[in-house]
């Protein structure tokens, strides 16, 4: 069924009764081309565009739980394309393209909304260091604008300007940049591979790697043995566990990171507000609630909740850059399994056993890479060669210590970013 | 969350530094590289469960813990000052 506006008034008009289930249910044959191993938002955009743009529609994805019950529904679903270092630069770049380009390719409306992101800064030295930031933006053809701090009092007049520890100078602002709504991201990328003839196995845990003569032969699994000639690994906080099923140790510990949301309130902010020097971001929710976060708790977690003390430090930043805050009421927190890698940035690369592909170590910042990581794993799965926007993303920089995608600068290191 | 240190007892979360799992303690020997340091420095176990790590009680004397710690639920089972520890 195609969705529209007049798919919507033909059903309301008759009851309701014509709806039918997004995707099928089926069972899990003997044997796939491709095993995509995560039905998260990575792992169904990767099965989406290998039918879309290769034509491989002989492929299951396998998940354990659900789809969407991970990441992709646990993040504050905010979208943007403003790094400065080439590799992560050109593929996000080409994220935010598929972004702009994603509702009418799923014929699916995941509520992508261009409400702009303004990154704050609080001293000269911050400021120059988004100016240039701001021109790497544009040298890679995105949009950027320095505001000085009455630009940013135009967008946000609520904040506290004069605060003495830091005081806002002004902030770089990208237009393009936004908020999706992220359960729709992953249902979408579901019900668009599902309709090119993409199997979707829920409640199917992957519980062994078969792997002959140094090639991969299939997976063994909760529902069966399932034969394929090409894995995926897409699974984000679980990666570690799912590579070691392939005799592989990754350069990925796993933290939590926590957000929360207040109850709904009116129209108040209509963009994305960044605050990196308090480790805190913040942006409305089409409900109403006001959705922010902060920084990890920063010890090893599989638990998908944080402690307290962490939350008050995200609510005192919070309260220190927009006051008002404070009369809003919490409605809830949850936290999510960060696969932090230790240079900060993804890995998107073949591994040493021939026709196993990972894609992970997406750190805190996975989200917004839905459609661009489905789209180049894709293609590396397809063509056995890196997609032009991914060619940086590779396994073997840790160990040799080129290309280490070090987006922030502060070392290859775990427990650093 | 509280952690046992050796020396001050019960204290908050926040007295603490997490830093992973613990490696630290296994330091290669030499000064170039080599799939060793690599190991060492990049790649990690990243258990679900009970790991031993490293923690430095930084608010407070000092100590370098190893911690025996559940990463899915957060339980702590004991404390041991890291200097304590045979290598």
């Amino acid at each position: 069924m195609r969705y529209s506006g007049l798919q919507v008034l033909w059903q309301g008009l008759t009851g309701n009764t014509g709806w039918r289930p997004a995707w099928r249910d089926p069972e899990p044959k003997s044997s796939y081309d491709i095993i995509i191993i995560g039905g998260g938002g990575h792992g169904l955009a990767t099965a989406f565009y290998l039918a879309e743009e290769h034509g491989l529609t002989n492929v299951a994805v396998l998940e354990k739980g659900y789809l969407g019950g991970g990441n992709v529904g646990r993040n504050t679903t905010i979208v943007r394309a403003n790094y400065g270092l080439p590799g992560n630069s050109e593929f996000y770049s080409h994220s935010l393209k598929l972004w702009e380009g994603l509702e009418n390719a799923l014929n699916y409306n995941v509520m992508h909304s261009q409400r702009g992101v303004i990154n704050l800064f609080h001293s000269d030295g911050q400021r120059d260091a988004y100016a240039r930031r701001g021109n790497a933006i544009l040298n890679q053809g995105d949009d950027a604008i320095l505001l000085d701090r009455e630009g940013v009092r135009k967008h946000a007049p609520y904040l506290d300007f004069e605060q003495t520890r830091f005081p806002i100078f002004g902030g770089l602002y990208q237009p393009r940049g936004g908020t999706a709504r992220h359960d729709a991201v992953a249902w979408g990328f579901a019900r668009g591979a599902d309709q090119r003839g993409v199997d979707l196995i829920q409640n199917c845990e992957v519980t062994g790697i078969d792997i002959e003569n140094g090639a991969v032969r299939g997976v063994q699994t909760t529902r069966g043995a399932i034969r394929a000639t090409k894995v995926g690994i897409v699974v984000a906080g679980r990666s570690s566990q799912v590579a070691a099923m392939a005799g592989l140790r990754l350069p990925i510990e796993s933290h939590v990171l926590q957000a929360f949301v207040t109850e709904g309130l009116k129209p108040l902010i209509d963009t994305v507000i960044t605050y990196g020097m308090g480790h805190f971001y913040i942006s409305q929710s089409d409900k109403g609630g006001l959705v922010f976060g902060g920084d990890l708790d920063f010890y090893p977690s599989y638990a998908a909740r944080g402690n307290l003390p962490m939350a008050e430090h995200v609510v005192e930043a919070g309260m220190t850059l927009m006051p008002m805050i404070g009369k809003a009421k919490m409605l809830r927190s949850w936290g999510g399994i960060m696969d932090m890698s230790s240079d900060g940035s993804p890995i998107i690369d073949r591994t040493p056993i021939d026709g196993l592909y990972f894609n992970g170590g997406w750190c805190y910042g996975g989200f917004k890479a839905t459609p661009g990581s489905g789209n180049v794993f894709a293609h590396l799965i397809a063509t056995d060669r890196p997609h032009p926007a991914a060619t940086k993303y590779r396994l073997e920089r840790f160990a040799t210590g080129r290309g280490i995608m070090d987006e922030e600068a502060t070392g290859s290191q775990h427990n650093l970013h | 969350m509280y952690i046992n240190c050796p020396h001050c007892g019960d204290r908050d979360l926040r007295e603490f530094t997490p830093r992973g799992h613990a490696v630290g303690r296994e330091r290669p020997e030499g000064e170039t590289w080599s799939d060793a340091w690599h190991d060492f420095i990049h790649l990690r176990d990243n258990i679900a469960g009970r790991q031993a790590e490293l923690w430095h009680h930084s608010g407070g004397c000092g100590a370098w813990l190893v911690v025996d710690r559940s990463t899915t639920t957060h339980e702590i089972f004991g404390t041991r000052l890291a200097a304590e520890i045979a290598r």
